[in-house]
């Protein structure tokens, strides 16, 4: 019984781990599927936004503000930034790069990420900032079923709810609005979307807003758990492998995705990672990715790839 | 009026397929090539200006160098095959290792065999060569998946490679030789008899290296290999129902760039960092050939060049700038601002010529033709 109750506190902490890697794989699903982008700059939204909360923040509660207005006018402050970081990103870099190849994109949003990362930095400041929104200690279930019990962390159950929450708003977002319709228009078909005329430049502005908005989520639970800081651009890179597990086109996918990563990683680590050296977290997500996309590769939940000559 | 090729007439079908063939562009790339291999070292023997100190040939030309032939082997897979990899500095690194374990002597005991390998310490060249070897045959291994994923999937995928030897050789200690730190000295630079110990003197050890394969690699495009490549490029789908291998022309491409890019970063860590560790190789590496490679311009042996001239030097020259002027300013908000500015600058390249210098080259050189008329 010892093992069966490790086991499963190992393999519930991967999984709501990987939930929270969820939330980071999903901003870029969402900008993927609106727009043809792989935004390589996700991670660093993610760090400007934690940033912008969390020094507002620091300001408001230093001004002796109650909590709650705090928490609210940092969260619209963080809000107002990233809405005008997608405008600038629009206007600025992808506008311009209208029916460029991927690869382009791809490289533009990466330049794009130097510059978010060494602005945010440099107006917001570059310590280590802590975050305290969520509780972090542990709670301790099935006492009786198990010896000791099993450990469950709250600020993981937190971020499990909260990406419950995000995703049940997206679809109702995308299948219930007059935007949301509009999106999944352009989706389909930039060109055929702009000839019924749905205007592009506002729909990509709308689709990065949303982007900057789920990085803000993010930037919440990854800021509680870490503390806001350069390293939470990281989270980018371990959000890839997810995303491909899922396939780069699918909202669920990238909870399931997210979900594979963290459990798989967390179960290799402690029963794999003592046999070979240890530290396997570090690259075991994309050796998975790459399993997977060696049986399916479009990903999981992935569109069909159809390709003509 | 300089630049015409009026009058140049090819009489046989080797000189209609030669390497340059116009005049001029052979005169020139005469003309710079005795400038690199005697120019550069005797000014920098007389220590005239710019070459007063070491500081133009260990910092800039050396690094320079090596990295246009990363950037030359990461170009190869990405500018002619088309398959995009963002695991470039595993590869370094790969080359890096294995020319730093066939220098030092390589023991692996088997013991499921009872026996082992065991090769004595070889000279530095072939250590270099064999080091960019194993750097191809990791290449074909993490080819593979290329023939079922295409596009940014296999973009993510070569992620892999990268993550996985960054690991490797922070944690397997065998590569290392086992040094309590994990970093690793390089052998001394002695190549028949010769020992390369000056800048000067790794400057041309260098440009020995780049030259040759810059111009193996020039022939190699422009043959049939490099054909199939462009071909797969284009359109795999077609290119195979032409009758073209996709899995000998991919894996082929892997396996050559992979050489050029291990060789690449074994001279990176024999001749520029001397001792070195996992982190010279981590995926900040990996994007700057990327960059170097958009930048410079896909498909393009003279844009690697360009590529890797620009990424390398604007984070230099910029560093410069608040010095040159006198602001006060500390050195991490330089290093920011180089960040922002480096950014930026990309992006706005991608936006005005989103195929590299090479195209604004070529463009230049049809001007050039035209001049002094407007066309």
């Amino acid at each position: 019984m010892l093992l069966a109750g490790q086991v499963l506190e190992v393999l519930l902490g991967g999984l709501l781990s990987g939930v929270l890697y969820s939330l980071v794989a999903l901003g870029f699903v969402l900008i993927f599927k609106a727009s043809g982008v792989f935004n390589f700059a996700q991670g660093a939204m993610v760090l400007l936004a934690g940033l912008a909360m969390v020094r507002c923040l620091d300001y408001l509660t230093h001004h002796e503000f109650p909590i709650w207005v705090a928490v609210l006018l940092a969260l619209l402050f963080a809000a107002g930034i990233m809405a005008l970081t997608a405008w600038l990103v629009q206007r600025f870099v992808l506008g311009p790069l209208v029916n460029q190849d991927g690869l382009t994109l791809f490289m533009a949003t990466i330049g794009a990420t130097f510059v978010l990362e060494g602005a945010s930095q440099m107006i917001f400041g570059s310590d280590v900032y802590p975050l305290r929104l969520f509780p972090t200690d542990a709670w301790i279930i099935g006492d009786g079923i198990f010896p000791g019990g099993i450990l469950i962390n709250k600020l993981d159950v937190w971020g499990g709810l909260i990406a419950g929450l995000l995703v049940a708003g997206l679809a109702v977002f995308f299948q219930n609005t007059k935007t949301g319709r509009a999106l999944r228009a352009v989706a389909d078909d930039h060109a055929a979307a702009q000839s019924v005329g749905i205007p592009i430049s506002w729909i990509w502005f709308v689709v990065w807003l949303v982007a900057g908005l789920v990085a803000l989520v993010a930037a919440t639970v990854w800021g509680t758990k870490l503390g806001v800081q350069f390293s939470i651009t990281f989270l980018a890179l371990k959000a890839l492998p997810v995303l491909i597990i899922g396939g780069f086109t699918s909202v669920p996918g990238a909870i399931v995705g997210g979900l594979m990563v963290g459990a798989g990683e967390k179960l290799a680590e402690i029963y794999l990672g003592p046999h070979i050296g240890g530290g396997i977290e570090y690259w075991f997500a994309y050796v998975l990715a790459l399993l997977v996309l060696l049986v399916r590769p479009q990903g999981l939940f992935g569109e069909r790839i159809i390709e003509r000559i | 009026m300089l630049y015409r090729e009026a009058g140049q007439f090819k009489s046989s079908y080797a000189a209609d397929m030669a390497i340059f063939p116009i005049r001029q562009d052979r005169v020139a790339l005469l003309l710079l090539l005795a400038f690199a291999y005697v120019g550069v070292p005797l000014l920098a023997q007389l220590k005239i200006w710019p070459f007063g100190s070491d500081y133009l040939l260990r910092a800039i030309l050396i690094p320079f160098l090596i990295l246009a032939l990363g950037t030359i082997g990461l170009n190869i897979l990405m500018g002619y095959c088309g398959q995009i990899s963002l695991g470039a500095g595993a590869f370094m690194a790969i080359g890096a290792y294995g020319a730093y374990k066939f220098a030092n002597g390589v023991h692996l005991p088997l013991a499921w065999l009872g026996s082992e390998i065991s090769i004595p310490p070889l000279p530095v060249l072939p250590s270099i060569l064999l080091g960019g070897l194993m750097s191809a045959l990791v290449g074909i291994l993490f080819g593979m998946p290329s023939l079922r994923i295409k596009g940014l999937y296999l973009a993510v995928a070569t992620l892999a490679a990268q993550f996985f030897f960054d690991w490797v050789f922070i944690r397997v200690k065998w590569f290392t030789n086992y040094t309590p730190s994990g970093s690793v000295t390089a052998p001394e630079l002695k190549i028949f008899g010769l020992t390369f110990n000056t800048p000067s003197e790794r400057y041309l050890f260098c440009l020995v290296f780049v030259s040759l394969f810059a111009l193996m690699t020039k022939n190699l495009v422009r043959g049939n290999l490099g054909r199939q490549w462009m071909a797969i490029r284009d359109m795999d789908i077609a290119a195979e129902l032409m009758g073209i291998r996709p899995l000998y022309a991919k894996l082929s491409a892997f396996a050559i760039s992979s050489f050029v890019v291990g060789v690449a970063g074994a001279l990176w860590a024999f001749v520029y960092l001397g001792a070195w560790e996992p982190l010279a190789f981590n995926i900040d590496r990996s994007f700057q050939l990327l960059f170097m490679v958009i930048i410079g311009g896909l498909g393009s042996i003279l844009g690697s060049f360009l590529g890797a001239a620009f990424i390398l030097i604007l984070p230099i020259m910029l560093d410069q700038v608040p010095h040159a002027l006198g602001i006060p300013v500390t050195v991490e908000t330089v290093s920011l601002l180089v960040l922002i500015i480096t950014g930026a600058l990309i992006c706005y390249l991608l936006i005005v010529e989103p195929l590299g210098f090479a195209r604004l080259w070529s463009i230049g050189k049809e001007k050039l033709r035209l001049w002094p008329y407007p066309y």
